[in-house]
Order: structure tokens, then sequence, then C-alpha cells
């Protein structure tokens, strides 16, 4: 067994975090994450010229990586610094582009897309999606609403599932095809209701379920190596706390209600690495949507924990909109409201021990 | 055993719920029931109607104005209260500084304070922790040295509720500087008018304006406006502790809020059925619910212990533990139960469009992340765990 992280990725994951740490410090990712666009440019911008996009795909499709473990070590990053550009979105459109066979050169350059899944009665489940595609002559046509969409006021294009005749199709879209309500979300960074009323689109798969499915468990990877990283940042900032902050005339990491909780902590985010690290392992293989579910359960309950805890243990000053911390517990817990959340994974993992 | 409510108690919350059906405004109860920011005005008027009921101040002594209910009235009036939707009457002089005045206070300052309570003419707020002095209150530093008939204050005190609306703040501050640090301290009355205070909002982690800080630079408060001795306040603060926390568990607000919950779970869809129908949310649901009875009488045995005068010791810091965790608990589920729709960061252009969101709910990631305060404010539960401990080992 080698548990190293190849050259490649490590000089990856050090050049990004070099870059988010001199040009996203959470100063300024605060002052974005919360306003219009929600999200920065010009740093969107940045990161594509440093190539991180191409990390989302294999070599055969004009990238350097696209393996789980390219995912999990690029978002791993994206967590420590808590950076709200939509590279969630990238990641799964790279894989479904891919699938399709489509050219991912605009995608690697740094066009922003947005993958419209989730609906408001069906957040997650592809098999209850609502919004539907006809064809009127050689045209398709989308109508349908789709909530909540990662990255979507600042996409330029739209990839949509929605359901036709056969089945779940996939359809492509410029953006200003849809009518989109933006917003902020609680946690910073872009989401938007994706409002679709016959808008023309050209299908790229009429038979998406898998792709989709795959591109789910993707993000859900993606989603839990960012919470992997948000973990251990909130987790550093706690021990520092604890180890300066004085009550009682001594540091309150001196008290053992406390250090016992914290040392819990640090057990459970080397259990989320291994979750992470299985679940990027598997990606491709046969076991990969149990991995991902078993993954994304695991560091649902978890992140949930550490951002509690991190509140808790630091005490009124976590509770601050000043104090980074609080961002962190924040996204921690809102992560679990992306891709499935740990109950849906877990239902997930019922339902294929059921069917075994 | 007979856990049924007497008939006078029954009657009572029939004509506490009968009052709140007809004098509670709409507008109020809607902007409660959303979770939306409620106005100073919003406050003012409901404490006003309350008052013109005699109910503002219900379990204060009929000598001060009240009514001399009990802890169970005042626990049936609180639930009721939730039930209705009314927004929760601010505590800082009804229910902290008025019952210390009618114990501390002289009768000149219990003549001039108490009335304006009620009457809505002070809005008082707490200066009680520092950015040094949270869970460790007895090491505040605030100094007060007397200068003539005055105190001259110097520090900061921070988590100042709704201080941003108050005319007048009680403070613990340091009078002695040798010795135990309990045993320096004093509670001393400020009018916020006083040259020399600045108050600053502080935002808390969901977006809202509700503490403050407030910094004291050479305040010159009467002596007069002490209240007990001097270096008696200590004594003062740890009465409040074990007083006129009858509402300490919360229980009233967790009741609605799993209410809320139920509605929720019963109307949104998940994969073509409805969130009930998961079995895993099912579960969370009906585990936090028996945890809520069972918290309910909890909190009702210690209520009457305290109703037949018996002497509160480890019950308030139980209430207080057991209360926050449920209420958290149920917070949390609503949170959950809302899927990706908790995400976007609530606003008056969400709320309003009810094409985007279940009407009334776009709250509930913002009242999650906010109600972490419950565990900390008003002694941390580790602070309580640390006064049980020390109860019950020595």
């Amino acid at each position: 067994m080698d548990f190293t992280i190849s050259e490649d990725r490590r000089m990856l994951a050090d050049t990004l975090r070099r870059y988010l740490a001199e040009q996203y410090p959470i100063e300024h990712r605060n002052k974005v994450a919360y306003e219009a666009p929600w999200h920065d440019a010009e740093k969107w911008d940045g990161l594509a010229e440093l190539g991180v996009l191409f990390a989302l795909a294999p070599e055969d499709a004009g990238g350097m990586g696209g393996s789980g473990f390219d995912i999990a070590v690029l978002f791993e990053e994206v967590g420590r610094a808590l950076c709200p550009e939509p590279l969630l979105p990238a990641a799964m459109a790279a894989h479904l582009l891919h699938a399709v066979g489509a050219d991912l050169e605009p995608l690697l350059s740094g066009t922003r897309h947005a993958v419209a899944l989730g609906e408001l009665d069906a957040p997650y489940d592809l098999d209850t999606i609502g919004t539907v595609a006809t064809r009127d002559g050689g045209q398709w046509r989308l109508s349908g609403r789709k909530s909540v969409v990662c990255g979507a006021p600042c996409a330029e294009q739209l990839l949509v599932a929605a359901r036709h005749g056969g089945g779940l199709g996939l359809f492509l879209l410029p953006a200003a095809s849809a009518q989109i309500t933006g917003y902020g979300m609680i946690d910073g960074g872009p989401a938007g209701d994706v409002f679709l009323e016959n808008a023309a689109a050209q299908c790229l798969s009429e038979d998406a379920t898998a792709m989709l499915t795959s591109a789910l468990d993707i993000g859900a990877l993606a989603l839990s190596a960012e919470a992997l990283g948000a973990m251990q940042t909130a987790n550093d900032m706690l021990v520092d706390y604890l180890k300066t902050r004085q009550q009682f005339g001594k540091p309150i990491g001196t008290f053992q209600a406390l250090q016992h909780r914290v040392v819990d902590l640090a057990i459970e985010l080397e259990q989320a690495r291994s979750a992470v690290i299985l679940a990027a392992d598997a990606m491709g293989t046969a076991q990969q949507s149990t991995r991902v579910s078993q993954c994304k359960h695991l560091v649902g309950k978890i992140a949930h924990q550490v951002a509690e805890e991190v509140i808790q243990m630091h005490g009124g000053i976590a509770m601050t909109w000043e104090y980074p911390a609080s961002h962190y517990a924040k996204r921690l817990v809102m992560i679990d409201h992306q891709m499935g959340d740990t109950d849906w994974h877990l239902e997930r993992l019922i339902g294929t021990l059921q069917s075994a | 055993m007979d856990l049924s409510y007497s008939p006078q108690e029954q009657a009572f919350r029939d004509e506490v719920r009968t009052f709140l059906a007809d004098a509670l405004p709409a507008e109020i109860s809607q902007k409660v029931l959303s979770g939306a920011e409620l106005a100073k005005a919003d406050m003012e008027r409901w404490h006003a109607i309350l008052n013109d009921r005699g109910w503002l101040g219900g379990s204060w002594p009929e000598a001060f104005g009240g009514q001399g209910w009990g802890p169970v009235q005042q626990h049936i009036f609180d639930e009721e209260c939730c039930r209705a939707h009314a927004p929760r009457i601010v505590p800082f002089g009804v229910k902290m500084l008025g019952p210390v005045l009618m114990k501390f206070g002289s009768p000149e300052q219990q003549a001039e304070y108490l009335p304006r309570i009620l009457d809505g003419r002070d809005w008082w707020c707490q200066g009680y922790s520092e950015p040094g002095a949270g869970s460790d209150l007895a090491s505040l530093k605030t100094r007060a040295e007397r200068d003539g008939d005055d105190y001259i204050i110097n520090g900061q005190k921070t988590w100042t509720t709704l201080g941003q609306h108050a005319n007048r703040i009680f403070c613990l501050v340091r009078t002695r500087f040798d010795g135990k640090p309990q045993e320096g301290i004093s509670f001393v009355l400020v009018d916020l008018d006083t040259p020399g205070i600045e108050m600053r909002p502080i935002r808390l982690i969901e977006g809202g304006y509700e503490v403050n800080e407030v910094f004291f630079t050479n305040v010159r408060v009467p002596v007069s406006n002490l209240v007990g001795g001097e270096n008696e306040g200590w004594t003062i603060a740890k009465y409040l502790l074990l007083h006129e926390r009858t509402n300490i568990a919360g229980i009233g607000d967790s009741i609605e809020a799993l209410e809320q919950v139920k509605s929720l779970a019963r109307s949104l869809r998940r994969g073509g059925k409805r969130l009930l129908d998961s079995p895993i949310f099912a579960a969370r649901l009906a585990g936090i619910e028996a945890e809520l009875e069972a918290t309910k009488l909890t909190n009702l045995r210690m209520l009457s212990k305290a109703a037949e005068g018996g002497n509160l010791t480890f019950e308030p810091s139980m209430l207080k533990i057991k209360g926050t965790v449920v209420r958290q608990a149920i917070n949390d589920l609503a949170r959950r139960a809302m899927g990706p729709a908790a995400a976007p960061f609530p606003s008056e252009d969400l709320e309003g469009n009810a094409a985007l969101m279940p009407e009334g709910h776009a709250h509930h990631a913002a009242t999650y992340f906010n109600n972490r305060k419950i565990s900390i404010y008003g002694g941390s539960n580790e602070i309580q765990r640390n006064v049980l401990a020390k109860g019950m080992m020595g």
C-alpha cells in the first residue's frame, strides 16, 4: 500500500493553496461571497489561468486529471479557503461533457457552467425530476424549474436534466435562454433558481441517467473533500483558540471537559479523510456509488459535529460574523444540503444493501 | 399522581388563549412565525398591549403592579404566547432588573424604575460579559472608581442584547481590586445618555444584528445608582441565575418549533412522497418528540417544586442544558427538512417570492445558526455542568 499523494497532485494542491492564500484571504472571501454576484470573476479567471480546471478532465479530453484523487485534492484546498468560486458545477459539467464526447475546451479555458438537476420536490432524486423536454420539429425545448442551482447566476452555459418520452435526457443551453433568479447562499457563494419556458436547448444525450448519477457522485465526492479541508482549518482555529483563550486564570484548553471533545473531533477528522480516500479510489469502479454514499453520509455527520463543537467550544466569539470560524461552521453545515444529505445517502446505502 | 392541570389553571389557559386571539396583532405574529426581524416599535407595541391587560409583569407581586402569578401560571402564559406566535417579552427589564430591584433595590429605586419598566418609558439592557470575562464572569475588569458622590466607570462590555434600542443599562462593575474577584463586584444602573458611552453593533453568524459592544470612557454615574451594597453585585448576579428562570427551558418555543417541523414534513415532497414518509426523517422526528415530551414534564415537575415553595438548586442548570439541547435539535431538524431550499440567504426578496420558497420557511437555516447561541449565553452549558458537578460531588 502507498498512501502518498502523487507528485503532480501535490504540486496542484500546493499551487492552489498558495494562490488562494494570497488571492482569497478570508476577508476578501467574505466581502465577495455575500454580495452579488457572490463570487469574484477576476479570481475565477485567475484559477483558470493557473490551470486548475485541467484537474477536472482526463487527458483524452484535453485535461490533466479527472480521477477521484484529482477531485479530492483540488476540493480540499477549496474547503481550506472557503473559496466560493463555482468549481463544483465545473467538475460535474466536465464529467458530463466528456461522457457525451463534447468539446471541453471552453470549460477548461474558463467558461462557467452550471449543472441544473435538483428541483424543489426532487432535490436529489433523478427519477422524480419534473422538468420536461419536448421535441418541436428538430428543436428540443425545455420547460420546468430547477431549484438552488449552484453557480447559476454567474453561469454562461447550463446543463439541464429533463424528462422526455423515452427517459431522462441531458441538455445544453446558453444561460441567457433561461430566466435565472440569483441569490447568495447563507454560507456564501452564488446559487439560483432556473425557470425554463419552452427554452430551446441542444440534446447531448437522450439516455443520461448513468452519467447524471455519476456526475452526482463526483459532486458528492467534491463536497466531501471540500468539507474535509474546511474542517481541518476550523479545527486548527479551535485548537489555537483553546491554547490561547484564558478563563479562570488558565488557557481553556487545559480543561478536560474541552480536551476530550477536541480529541474526538481530531479522530472524526481522520475518519472523514479515510472516507474521502475510499470514495476517491472507487471512482469509475462498480463500487463508486456505494463508496461515495458512505463518504457523504459520514462526512455530513462529522462536518455537522465539527461545526457545532467549533462554535460551542469557542463560545460567543464564533457566533460573530467577524470571526472566520463562524463562516467555516456555516459552510460545514450547509454542505449537507447539496448533492444528497447525510440521510439521503444513508437511504441509498440501505437500498443497495437490501437489493444485494 | 395527577398530571393534568387544575381547573383553575385550565381556565387561566383558556383566558390567555382568548386574549391572544383577540389582542395580538396579526402583522406581528406573522413576523414571529416567519422568523422576520421585529422592529423596536413591534416589541414596544406588544409590551404596551400586555401592560394594558396587566400581564406584562404577570409574575410581579400585586404591590408592584403585577398579578402575582406563580411559576405554573407564568409557564402556561409563556406556552400560550409561543403557540400564538407572540413576540418574546424583552427580558432585561421585566424579567431581570425588575425582580432584582424588588429584592435588592431601595424604596426610591423601586418607585422610580419599576413603573417605567412596565409602561415602556425605559428599555433596559444588560452589561455583564466582557471580552475577557465570559464563562469566567467574576474576572470582569470594567472599573467604577469613587469620586465624591459619583462613580467613574471605565471599561468594555459585550454581547449586550438589543442594546441598540435601550435607554438604560444595568452593569456589573469592579469596585474593589484586591481580595477574591467575586467580592469586589457591584451592580449599577447607568443612563445610556451619559457622556462617554459608545455602543457598537456586532453582526452575528447568520447576518443579523441583535448584540452590541458597549464602551465606557470616564462615565460619571451617581452613587445612588448602586443597587444593593457596594461589592454585593455578585450576590445579585447569582440571585438572577436561580430566580426568574421558569422559562429557562424554552419549552413553548420548542413545542411551536416542533409543530412547524411536523407541518413541513407533511407538506414537503421528496422523491414522489411526503418527507414524513422517509423512514429516516420520520425516525428523527419521532425521536425528538419523545425527548421533548419528557422535557416538558421534567420542566413541570421542577416548576411545581418551585410553586410549592421548594428551593431550586440544581434544577435551573438541568433545565438550561436539556431545554437548549432539545430546542437546538428541533431547529436542526427544521433546517434538514428544507433540503437545498434552506441554503438561500434569507432576504425580503426571497421571503416575498412564494415561487422561490415555501412561504414563511426561508428562515430555518438562519434560525438554526442563530440559536447556537442558546447553549452559550446565560452561563454556557459547560458552566452549567460545572455547577451541577460541584453540587453533586462537592
